[in-house]
């Protein structure tokens, strides 16, 4: 059977409208009280709370959260949780924003820490995890804890920092992934070259052009058909960001100063153009989702996540082409490509979990147990399993449970597709390889800018424009502009120390103060002639 | 003699109604200066610049400031992806509004569609009648009216694959409010057919009809023959016969 994936709708503007109405809501309102660690949990109390979940329209991982709520239920089965599915992050994060108007966040949600950025600009919205983590009888390891909870020490502590910023965690953890490049490895040697341990940008960019050779009947001769794009991207915005960290080149300050408009992005974006010109790369946004090119033959090299692992390669068990469609190829999973194969860089990426406040403390903590049992091996392995994730607990990395599935890759098309185990092992390999860029309020909308500068360039060239220095310029600004990044990018709604009052502030103030006195003193004065009387 | 009224006047009607098919306007459909044929359309090379003139059949979606369409002129369709297009203009574009389109060729998963677009309202009405496309279902002719309002008779719902008639989304993992998957089948061969969620959400009869659709149920449909991968209608009516 064919399955479909929609094409998403990119929502950018409404992210910042939101954003904007989220600020403006915010502002001068007192919002709730911090969240203040009961003594204990109340289990004679019914309570009731609300977990907003993404899946990767895999109905095995909609399975598995609705098993965790059923298992987390007869644990505390005075805590009842209400599931609600996304298949996007950016649906979540309208409506979070939205919820924070009127006080109807979610308690538990899976989210980006670039999200919770923007969440934090409310007041106490987000629960800072830090006494949750470290309580001796509900934190990590809890005693009191109706399960075996982890200890923080037994999550990964690179994945655990992610979550950290403004000196507090705020999130947790869910499931960990990265980007790999699945390559038609057939087709490479084909073509006369033999494939890397670690691909390096020069040699896709060889090879892509390489492959565009055409017969006398027009078709292409590596593949025999009319149809070929042999490089196809799915995340423009992680293709530059990951260009950029890997040469060292500048994107933003941890602070979020914007410093993405700079001449090494130029660099890269008039070489991505040279490619997009020949047509031996393209994008998902231009052109579709890779897998559905790789699997049909009409791709070599193919970037996206290794949380997408299962759909790629002859026999992945999740396709949207039909089966006539279908190429069988060799197929190798490698790190994205690097400029220096000897340090190797790579994005950290996949699900973290937050924690909504709310009034009643007691929520707030049973949101907190729930979001613990997320940790469980129970979870972490049957959800790494569903793609090509990984846990983010060691305890669940060092199973055998999970060691055992990671050996037996190959055994079928299905729990242990081979491309998927390979997927899930790229990043277990790489994990100190991994990093993550600066979260701040704005960091979500200078990523999508990001990806924009490549999508912007590549229809350009497509279009037979010229990219040259006045493109550039151009592109720079109207991205620029486009994204808000012009008008003090993050800091822009930030929260920030706005130094002293001018001075006409000042007199405006004290002339109300005054004002207030003497009408007050007036009607005190009225009120003593009226007793009088 | 009241039998013969009776006929007469069933007669007069079906001539009435065939005349009203929708073809307002649209009998020349004579092209403005500098804009397309439906056939020069077809013709031109993706990622060119296209202009056209062309009727709005149904609306998609809004979404900040860009809008997505179904059109279609007497030659043959054209779908809108993301135009760009303020509210208030959203409004204004009811079926049969005529509209001159100039954006990008472009095609995204053999969609053929215009992307990057503006345009400008003109004179001129057009609503489409279905054309029906049940014999042309799994022959090469079929793409050749893709994005068209087009009609399928006497189809058979089978199972969606989750032991029901239809699923929420592809895997069954949505919910109410997704869009609907369902399988129909004629002469032997089964095809995917959907509800689109943001054409036809769940306050609306098609997407309430599929929903109550059995395995097994003959069904006539009309929708627009969107592309995915291969045909994947997008149906705005279902009639169980």
């Amino acid at each position: 059977m064919i399955k479909r994936k929609k094409k998403v709708r990119f929502s950018m503007l409404a992210l910042f409208l939101l954003s904007a109405a989220l600020l403006a809501g915010c502002h001068g309102s007192r919002g709730l009280d911090a969240f203040s660690m009961p003594e204990e949990f109340d289990e004679s109390r019914e309570l009731e709370i609300t977990f907003w979940a993404k899946n990767d329209t895999n109905k095995t991982q909609t399975d598995i959260y609705e098993r965790a709520i059923a298992d987390f239920e007869r644990l505390y089965p005075n805590i009842k949780v209400n599931l609600r599915l996304y298949t996007n992050y950016g649906d979540i994060y309208n409506d979070v924003i939205t919820n924070i108007a009127t006080n109807t966040t979610p308690n538990v949600c899976i989210t980006y820490p670039d999200h919770i950025a923007t969440y934090l600009t409310g007041t106490n919205v987000v629960v800072p995890l830090d006494e949750l983590f470290a309580d001796e009888r509900y934190g990590f390891g809890g005693s009191e804890v109706h399960f075996d909870s982890v200890g923080q020490e037994e999550v990964v502590s690179r994945f655990l920092e992610e979550g950290a910023f403004d000196g507090h965690y705020y999130a947790i953890p869910f499931m960990r992934s990265t980007e790999a490049c699945y390559v038609n490895k057939t087709y490479v040697e084909a073509l006369g070259y033999t494939l890397p341990d670690v691909l390096t940008w020069d040699f896709i960019w060889e090879v892509s052009e390489a492959a565009l050779k055409t017969g006398a009947d027009g078709n292409y001769l590596v593949n025999g058909q009319n149809v070929l794009i042999p490089f196809i991207y799915k995340s423009t915005d992680n293709m530059m960001i990951q260009m950029l960290y890997q040469r060292n080149a500048d994107y933003s300050t941890p602070e979020g100063e914007i410093l993405l408009f700079n001449d090494t992005t130029k660099e890269l974006l008039y070489t991505i153009a040279e490619h997009g010109k020949s047509r031996a790369f393209s994008t998902f946004k231009i052109s579709s989702y890779p897998a559905n090119f790789l699997n049909a033959g009409q791709c070599i090299f193919a970037v996206d996540s290794t949380a997408g692992a299962t759909w790629m390669g002859t026999d992945a068990p999740l396709r949207d082409i039909s089966e006539d469609k279908l190429v069988r190829f060799e197929t190798a999973v490698l790190p994205v490509p690097q400029f220096d194969p000897d340090v190797p860089r790579m994005i950290s990426q996949g699900p973290s979990v937050c924690l909504f406040n709310k009034e009643d403390p007691q929520e707030v903590l049973a949101s907190w147990l729930f979001a613990q049992y997320l940790l469980t091996n129970d979870v972490q392995i049957a959800y790494a399993e569903t793609e090509g994730y990984i846990p983010v607990t060691l305890r669940a990395q060092n199973s055998a449970e999970y060691t055992d599935y990671l050996a037996r890759g190959g055994e079928d098309h299905a729990l242990h597709y081979e491309i998927k185990i390979q997927a899930a092992k790229l990043l277990i390999d790489n994990t100190d390889n991994t990093f993550v860029t600066p979260v701040f309020n704005g960091s979500a909308s200078l990523r999508d800018a990001a990806g924009q500068l490549i999508e912007t360039t590549v229809k350009a060239v497509r279009r037979g424009q010229t990219v040259d220095e006045a493109f550039m310029e151009a592109l720079y600004a109207d991205t620029s502009s486009l994204y808000r990044l012009d008008q003090g990018g993050a800091s822009a709604s930030e929260k920030k120390d706005l130094g002293p009052l001018p001075p006409t502030a000042v007199i405006l103030l004290v002339s109300l103060a005054v004002v207030w006195v003497l009408i007050i003193l007036y009607v005190v004065l009225q009120a003593k002639k009226t007793k009088s009387y | 003699m009241k039998k013969y009224v009776a006929l007469i006047l069933a007669f007069s009607l079906t001539l009435a109604l065939a005349g009203c098919g929708g073809k307002d306007d649209a009998g020349s459909d004579v092209k403005s200066e500098g804009v397309m044929t439906h056939a020069e359309y077809m013709a031109a090379a993706v990622d060119s610049q296209v202009v056209v003139e062309t009727y709005v059949q149904a609306k998609q979606s809004w979404w900040e400031d860009k809008a997505t369409i179904y059109t279609q002129d007497k030659d043959g369709a054209y779908f809108i992806y993301e135009m760009a297009c303020s509210e208030e203009d959203y409004a204004k574009l009811t079926p049969g509004t005529k509209i001159k389109v100039t954006g990008y060729k472009s095609e995204w998963s053999g969609e053929v569609e215009i992307i990057d677009a503006t345009f400008e309202i003109e004179d001129g009405n057009y609503v489409a009648s279905a054309l029906d496309v049940t014999n042309m279902l799994g022959t090469d002719d079929l793409i050749s009216h893709q994005n068209e309002f087009v009609s399928f008779k006497g189809m058979t719902v089978e199972d969606a694959g989750n032991g029901s008639a239809f699923m929420y989304k592809w895997d069954n993992s949505g919910t109410d409010g997704d869009d609907l998957y369902f399988n129909v089948s004629y002469n032997g061969q089964t095809y995917t057919f959907t509800v689109e969620s943001y054409l036809c959400d769940n306050t609306t009869d098609v997407y309430a009809a599929v929903k109550n659709l059995q395995i097994g149920d003959v069904v006539d449909m009309e929708g627009f023959l969107y592309w995915y991968e291969g045909v994947n209608p997008h149906i705005t009516s279902v009639t169980v016969k």
